[in-house]
């Protein structure tokens, strides 16, 4: 396989096997293209010995939150974090779907309490592959493109 | 079996054991009940009724149960005459009425409400109802009832008819027959079908699941049908309405096919799904239906408060 021609950043985040076509999501639940972000690199439908393509997202002088991660999860569940500083990978990562997911994704139910009240919405994993989540709130399980909607 | 302090907000939440023990504790009520006339396992205690959308039944069901137990009930049956018109919160509301009472019973138009209401409070919180998701006192009176008229609930072959779209009581109810080896019938227009992860629950569980059109086709096949009413209420749109309603009528032409010992069920109030000669027939069993709720919720709020048990 050829080698990749993607710049190396001297610090943050490389978010690598996102699954091929997936990077807008990512970068627009990280908010990468607001004003005064890091220089953003994307690399779009690169061969992938475990995808059979991929993409992978760099982003210069930005590290992710817990919650970010969780986030990218949802979206990406194979991919991996590397946190780069220096020119060099300090901390390597794979994304994981927790058992709860708590304040990032809105239930899509509009009549849910969790859309009217002072409550964040929460989420219990049903099943990882595929994804399946059941709202805690009304029960209603929440799958697919419902999921990247509602994020 | 400690229930003290425990909620009941979904049939989820409970395990086969939980609904035999409550089912168990409301037959040994009712005995009871027939014995002596009243109880007062409960005095001292206040339920309060929270009714944010209106339901006679239940809420009068809950207070007889409450009354019967030897406590007493304060609440309001229309979120029109409380402060949520003023815009308070609902978590405000419940926290607020925490302070008057020992155990709450809510039912709200929205999904989730009584989960909602359950963590803020510190009593335990009975769900009687949140929108078109669950209705657990409901279930656990219907499995009584099916109990006490087949004396068994394994082998059992059940029709749920009507709209099973909106329908929170099939539901719940179809959740909490996976538990037991029954085969069910999903009998309801093409609009108002049961949800599809119900119904993969429902086989991932073992139960025997067949869906239909056809309710005069399938009346031979079952033991019991359940009927539900077309709820013009829950209808997003008037249209939609208009197209299925009063799709079934169940009628004594209709029992005709029906086996010998077919009870009829509905958690009432009916529209037109049954016609009123079926009544006197033998095949109904909704008034009785109805007089299970009394046993099954003293037994839920005597466990709650931790006077029985």
């Amino acid at each position: 396989m050829p080698e990749l021609k993607i710049e190396v950043i001297p610090e943050g985040t490389v978010i690598d096997h996102i699954p091929a076509g997936k990077w807008p999501k990512v970068v627009e639940i990280l908010r990468l293209t607001k004003p005064n972000g890091g220089t953003l690199l994307i690399a779009s439908n690169v061969p992938s010995k475990k995808l059979g393509r991929k993409d992978i997202v760099k982003v210069e002088g930005r590290y992710l939150s817990e919650e970010e991660v969780n986030k990218i999860a949802l979206i990406a569940p194979n991919a991996t974090v590397n946190i780069v500083k220096d020119y060099k990978i300090v901390e390597k990562f794979k994304v994981e779907i927790p058992d709860e997911i708590v304040g990032i994704l809105t239930c899509p139910n509009p009549n849910c309490v969790s859309n009217h009240e002072h409550v964040l919405p929460k989420f219990h994993v049903e099943s990882r592959e595929p994804l399946k989540l059941r709202c805690h709130y009304c029960e209603r399980t929440v799958e697919g493109d419902e999921i990247l909607g509602n994020l | 079996m400690d229930w003290k302090g425990r909620d009941v907000i979904s049939v989820r939440d409970f395990s086969k054991e939980d609904i035999e023990f409550v089912l168990k504790t409301a037959e040994w009520l009712e005995d009871e009940l027939k014995e002596k006339g009243s109880l007062d396992y409960a005095r001292g205690k206040i339920l309060a009724t929270l009714f944010f959308e209106p339901s006679t039944r239940t809420r009068l069901s809950f207070e007889s149960a409450m009354h019967r137990l030897g406590g007493s009930v304060i609440g309001f049956s229309s979120a029109s005459s409380t402060s949520v018109k003023k815009g308070e919160s609902l978590a405000d509301t419940i926290k607020t009425v925490e302070q008057y009472s020992d155990v709450i019973v809510i039912r709200h138009p929205m999904e989730g409400a009584a989960r909602l209401a359950a963590e803020v409070a510190e009593i335990p919180v009975i769900n009687a109802g949140d929108g078109s998701n669950q209705h657990p006192t409901q279930t656990l009176l219907d499995i009584y009832t099916i109990k006490r008229a087949f004396g068994k609930i394994d082998g059992l072959t059940i029709g749920l008819l009507g709209d099973l779209k909106y329908g929170r009581t099939v539901h719940s109810l179809a959740e909490a027959l996976a538990f037991y080896d029954v085969e069910l019938y999903l009998i309801s227009p093409e609009l108002l079908r049961m949800p599809k992860h119900i119904i993969e629950e429902l086989r991932e569980k073992g139960v025997r699941v067949h869906e239909t059109t056809d309710l005069k086709g399938t009346i031979p096949e079952l033991d019991l049908l359940y009927v539900t009413r077309i709820q013009r209420e829950r209808f997003p749109d008037e249209e939609e309405y208009l197209k299925v309603k009063g799709s079934y009528q169940v009628n004594c032409s209709l029992l005709e096919n029906a086996k010998e010992g077919l009870k009829v069920m509905h958690p009432l109030p009916r529209v037109d799904e049954i016609h009123p000669e079926v009544d006197k027939s033998e095949h109904a069993l909704y008034f009785r239906q109805v007089f299970s709720g009394v046993p099954v919720r003293m037994a839920l709020l005597g466990l709650t408060l931790g006077v029985l048990g």
